[in-house]
Protein backbone atom coordinates (compact mmCIF):
# COMPACT_ATOMS: atom_id res chain seq x y z
CA UNK A 1 0.00 0.00 0.00
CA UNK A 2 1.24 3.54 -1.26
CA UNK A 3 1.43 5.93 2.12
CA UNK A 4 1.00 9.37 1.65
CA UNK A 5 3.01 11.09 4.49
CA UNK A 6 2.36 15.40 4.72
CA UNK A 7 3.65 17.22 7.94
CA UNK A 8 1.43 19.61 8.51
CA UNK A 9 2.41 23.65 9.52
CA UNK A 10 1.03 23.15 13.30
CA UNK A 11 3.11 19.57 13.52
CA UNK A 12 0.33 17.31 12.57
CA UNK A 13 1.16 14.54 10.33
CA UNK A 14 -1.12 13.56 7.72
CA UNK A 15 -1.75 10.00 6.41
CA UNK A 16 -2.75 9.05 3.38
CA UNK A 17 -3.57 5.96 2.53
CA UNK A 18 -3.41 5.85 -1.51
CA UNK A 19 -5.46 2.89 -1.79
CA UNK A 20 -9.21 2.22 -2.58
CA UNK A 21 -9.41 -0.83 -0.12
CA UNK A 22 -7.81 -1.76 3.11
CA UNK A 23 -8.55 -5.00 4.07
CA UNK A 24 -6.37 -8.01 5.45
CA UNK A 25 -4.05 -8.11 3.05
CA UNK A 26 -2.64 -4.41 2.83
CA UNK A 27 -3.69 -3.69 6.80
CA UNK A 28 -0.59 -4.36 8.34
CA UNK A 29 1.87 -1.98 6.81
CA UNK A 30 -1.04 0.61 7.97
CA UNK A 31 -0.10 -0.57 11.44
CA UNK A 32 3.29 -0.80 10.72
CA UNK A 33 3.26 2.65 9.56
CA UNK A 34 1.22 4.41 12.44
CA UNK A 35 3.49 2.62 15.23
CA UNK A 36 6.50 3.97 13.31
CA UNK A 37 4.94 7.53 13.47
CA UNK A 38 4.56 7.19 17.11
CA UNK A 39 7.87 5.41 18.25
CA UNK A 40 8.96 8.92 16.65
CA UNK A 41 7.61 10.91 18.97
CA UNK A 42 4.43 12.11 16.75
CA UNK A 43 2.03 13.60 18.67
CA UNK A 44 -0.70 14.53 16.36
CA UNK A 45 -1.44 12.07 13.55
CA UNK A 46 -4.66 12.44 11.13
CA UNK A 47 -5.51 9.86 8.91
CA UNK A 48 -7.36 10.75 5.80
CA UNK A 49 -9.15 8.33 3.91
CA UNK A 50 -10.60 10.22 0.91
CA UNK A 51 -9.45 7.18 -1.34
CA UNK A 52 -10.88 4.16 0.88
CA UNK A 53 -13.84 2.81 -0.45
CA UNK A 54 -13.94 -0.30 1.30
CA UNK A 55 -12.01 -1.05 4.80
CA UNK A 56 -12.69 -4.26 6.28
CA UNK A 57 -11.92 -5.69 9.76
CA UNK A 58 -8.33 -6.23 9.97
CA UNK A 59 -8.16 -2.33 8.23
CA UNK A 60 -10.30 -1.23 11.56
CA UNK A 61 -8.12 -2.76 13.75
CA UNK A 62 -5.02 -1.47 12.32
CA UNK A 63 -6.47 1.91 12.68
CA UNK A 64 -7.53 0.49 16.82
CA UNK A 65 -3.58 -0.11 17.12
CA UNK A 66 -3.00 3.31 15.90
CA UNK A 67 -5.32 4.70 18.20
CA UNK A 68 -3.86 3.08 21.05
CA UNK A 69 -0.65 3.10 20.68
CA UNK A 70 -1.27 7.02 20.47
CA UNK A 71 -3.26 7.22 23.40
CA UNK A 72 -0.49 4.85 25.93
CA UNK A 73 1.77 8.01 24.27
CA UNK A 74 -0.31 11.17 25.11
CA UNK A 75 -0.50 11.78 21.43
CA UNK A 76 -3.70 12.00 19.21
CA UNK A 77 -4.85 9.54 16.11
CA UNK A 78 -7.67 11.50 14.10
CA UNK A 79 -9.62 10.17 10.87
CA UNK A 80 -11.00 12.33 8.43
CA UNK A 81 -12.68 12.74 5.19
CA UNK A 82 -14.06 8.97 5.38
CA UNK A 83 -16.85 8.29 2.68
CA UNK A 84 -20.18 6.95 3.36
CA UNK A 85 -20.03 2.95 3.52
CA UNK A 86 -16.85 3.44 5.49
CA UNK A 87 -18.31 5.89 7.79
CA UNK A 88 -21.05 3.20 8.37
CA UNK A 89 -18.38 0.38 9.11
CA UNK A 90 -17.33 2.35 11.97
CA UNK A 91 -21.02 2.87 12.69
CA UNK A 92 -21.41 -0.91 12.63
CA UNK A 93 -18.40 -1.41 14.59
CA UNK A 94 -19.13 1.08 17.29
CA UNK A 95 -15.77 2.74 16.25
CA UNK A 96 -17.43 5.71 15.34
CA UNK A 97 -17.21 6.21 19.66
CA UNK A 98 -13.70 5.85 20.00
CA UNK A 99 -12.68 7.95 17.00
CA UNK A 100 -12.60 11.49 16.55
CA UNK A 101 -14.56 11.45 13.21
CA UNK A 102 -14.25 15.15 10.82
CA UNK A 103 -15.16 15.99 7.71
CA UNK A 104 -12.05 17.40 6.18
CA UNK A 105 -8.42 17.38 6.98
CA UNK A 106 -8.27 21.19 7.77
CA UNK A 107 -11.14 20.62 10.17
CA UNK A 108 -8.88 17.75 12.10
CA UNK A 109 -5.99 20.20 12.44
CA UNK A 110 -8.09 22.73 13.68
CA UNK A 111 -9.53 20.37 16.96
CA UNK A 112 -6.26 19.95 18.86
CA UNK B 1 -38.54 -15.92 -14.62
CA UNK B 2 -36.10 -17.42 -12.37
CA UNK B 3 -33.38 -14.49 -11.66
CA UNK B 4 -30.70 -16.54 -10.11
CA UNK B 5 -27.07 -16.37 -10.18
CA UNK B 6 -25.18 -19.12 -8.90
CA UNK B 7 -21.17 -18.96 -8.91
CA UNK B 8 -18.15 -20.93 -7.37
CA UNK B 9 -14.74 -19.61 -7.35
CA UNK B 10 -11.78 -21.53 -6.01
CA UNK B 11 -8.78 -19.48 -5.34
CA UNK B 12 -5.27 -20.38 -3.20
CA UNK B 13 -5.50 -19.43 0.56
CA UNK B 14 -3.93 -16.03 0.18
CA UNK B 15 -5.04 -12.72 1.10
CA UNK B 16 -4.49 -11.56 -2.08
CA UNK B 17 -7.44 -12.84 -3.58
CA UNK B 18 -9.64 -10.80 -1.12
CA UNK B 19 -10.37 -7.65 -3.47
CA UNK B 20 -11.11 -10.44 -6.16
CA UNK B 21 -13.76 -12.07 -4.28
CA UNK B 22 -15.09 -9.13 -2.60
CA UNK B 23 -15.59 -6.90 -5.81
CA UNK B 24 -17.01 -10.25 -7.62
CA UNK B 25 -19.64 -10.29 -4.74
CA UNK B 26 -20.27 -6.25 -5.15
CA UNK B 27 -20.65 -6.82 -8.81
CA UNK B 28 -23.31 -9.60 -7.93
CA UNK B 29 -25.16 -6.78 -6.89
CA UNK B 30 -25.64 -4.61 -9.59
CA UNK B 31 -27.53 -7.53 -11.49
CA UNK B 32 -30.37 -8.28 -9.27
CA UNK B 33 -32.73 -6.84 -11.60
CA UNK B 34 -35.61 -6.62 -8.92
CA UNK B 35 -34.19 -5.56 -5.71
CA UNK B 36 -35.73 -2.46 -4.59
CA UNK B 37 -33.80 -1.61 -1.43
CA UNK B 38 -30.34 0.00 -1.26
CA UNK B 39 -28.28 -1.44 -3.79
CA UNK B 40 -25.09 0.55 -3.06
CA UNK B 41 -25.23 -1.00 0.74
CA UNK B 42 -25.88 -4.32 -0.62
CA UNK B 43 -22.57 -4.50 -2.59
CA UNK B 44 -20.41 -3.12 -0.16
CA UNK B 45 -21.91 -5.58 2.46
CA UNK B 46 -21.43 -8.25 0.41
CA UNK B 47 -18.00 -7.35 -0.44
CA UNK B 48 -17.67 -6.90 3.41
CA UNK B 49 -19.02 -10.28 4.16
CA UNK B 50 -17.28 -12.35 1.61
CA UNK B 51 -13.79 -10.32 2.53
CA UNK B 52 -14.35 -11.40 6.46
CA UNK B 53 -15.74 -14.86 5.75
CA UNK B 54 -12.49 -15.38 3.47
CA UNK B 55 -10.43 -14.20 5.91
CA UNK B 56 -11.63 -16.33 8.53
CA UNK B 57 -10.99 -19.63 6.48
CA UNK B 58 -7.74 -18.50 5.68
CA UNK B 59 -6.46 -17.44 9.12
CA UNK B 60 -8.29 -19.54 11.20
CA UNK B 61 -9.33 -22.78 8.94
CA UNK B 62 -6.74 -23.01 7.13
CA UNK B 63 -3.99 -21.62 9.62
CA UNK B 64 -2.66 -19.26 6.39
CA UNK B 65 -1.35 -22.61 4.27
CA UNK B 66 -0.63 -20.89 1.60
CA UNK B 67 -0.65 -24.51 -0.43
CA UNK B 68 -4.20 -24.74 0.78
CA UNK B 69 -7.36 -23.33 -1.05
CA UNK B 70 -10.96 -22.18 -0.45
CA UNK B 71 -13.76 -22.72 -2.51
CA UNK B 72 -16.49 -19.77 -2.78
CA UNK B 73 -19.91 -20.04 -3.46
CA UNK B 74 -22.53 -17.68 -4.06
CA UNK B 75 -25.97 -17.71 -4.86
CA UNK B 76 -27.81 -15.14 -5.05
CA UNK B 77 -31.73 -14.14 -6.27
CA UNK B 78 -34.08 -11.25 -5.94
CA UNK B 79 -35.27 -12.94 -2.62
CA UNK B 80 -32.22 -14.43 -1.02
CA UNK B 81 -28.51 -14.63 -1.04
CA UNK B 82 -26.59 -17.63 0.07
CA UNK B 83 -22.70 -17.82 0.57
CA UNK B 84 -20.69 -21.05 1.45
CA UNK B 85 -17.13 -20.85 1.93
CA UNK B 86 -15.19 -24.39 2.03
CA UNK B 87 -11.94 -25.04 3.43
CA UNK B 88 -10.13 -28.09 3.72
CA UNK B 89 -8.31 -26.76 7.22
CA UNK B 90 -8.96 -28.01 10.57
CA UNK B 91 -11.11 -25.29 11.15
CA UNK B 92 -12.03 -23.49 14.08
CA UNK B 93 -14.84 -23.02 16.85
CA UNK B 94 -17.20 -20.53 15.62
CA UNK B 95 -18.91 -20.34 19.30
CA UNK B 96 -15.50 -18.98 20.68
CA UNK B 97 -15.14 -15.84 19.01
CA UNK B 98 -17.38 -13.24 21.03
CA UNK B 99 -20.99 -12.47 20.37
CA UNK B 100 -21.96 -9.25 19.25
CA UNK B 101 -23.85 -8.00 22.60
CA UNK B 102 -20.23 -7.90 23.92
CA UNK B 103 -18.88 -5.87 21.13
CA UNK B 104 -18.96 -2.56 23.17
CA UNK B 105 -17.17 -4.37 26.06
CA UNK B 106 -14.78 -4.72 23.84
CA UNK B 107 -13.87 -1.92 21.14
CA UNK B 108 -10.18 -1.24 21.80
CA UNK B 109 -9.54 -5.14 20.68
CA UNK B 110 -7.68 -5.37 17.06
CA UNK B 111 -9.09 -8.50 16.26
CA UNK B 112 -12.29 -10.33 16.45
CA UNK B 113 -15.06 -8.26 14.55
CA UNK B 114 -15.12 -10.28 11.39
CA UNK B 115 -17.33 -12.66 12.68
CA UNK B 116 -19.39 -9.79 14.88
CA UNK B 117 -20.11 -8.23 11.02
CA UNK B 118 -20.98 -11.20 9.05
CA UNK B 119 -23.68 -12.10 12.26
CA UNK B 120 -24.51 -8.70 11.65
CA UNK B 121 -25.41 -8.18 7.99
CA UNK B 122 -26.33 -11.84 7.24
CA UNK B 123 -29.79 -13.19 8.74
CA UNK B 124 -28.11 -16.70 9.41
CA UNK B 125 -24.23 -17.63 10.17
CA UNK B 126 -22.87 -21.34 10.68
CA UNK B 127 -20.31 -22.99 10.27
CA UNK B 128 -20.21 -26.68 10.02
CA UNK B 129 -17.85 -29.82 9.56
CA UNK B 130 -18.47 -31.64 5.59
CA UNK B 131 -17.08 -34.33 4.46
CA UNK B 132 -13.20 -33.48 3.26
CA UNK B 133 -13.06 -30.38 5.55
CA UNK B 134 -15.88 -27.36 6.79
CA UNK B 135 -18.30 -24.90 5.23
CA UNK B 136 -19.12 -21.27 6.79
CA UNK B 137 -22.62 -21.27 5.20
CA UNK B 138 -24.31 -17.93 5.35
CA UNK B 139 -28.10 -16.71 4.25
CA UNK B 140 -29.58 -13.33 3.63
CA UNK B 141 -33.31 -12.70 2.75
CA UNK B 142 -33.38 -9.67 0.13
CA UNK B 143 -36.99 -8.82 0.48
CA UNK B 144 -37.81 -7.49 -2.91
Amino acid sequence: MNIKLDEHNNGCVLVKPETERIDANNAEALKIELSRLFEESKKCVVVDLQQVRFIDSSGLGALVSGFKNASSRQASLKLCSLQSQVKSMFELTRLHRVFDIFDDAESAFANK
Amino acid sequence: MNNEIDIQIRVPNQTRYLSLIGNIAEDLADHLQEYKGDREALAFHMNLVLTEAMVNAIRHANANDPMEEVVVRITISDNELVILIFDHGQGFDINSIKHPKDIDANLLDEHGRGLFIMRSLMDTVEYRKIENGNVLEMHKKLGC
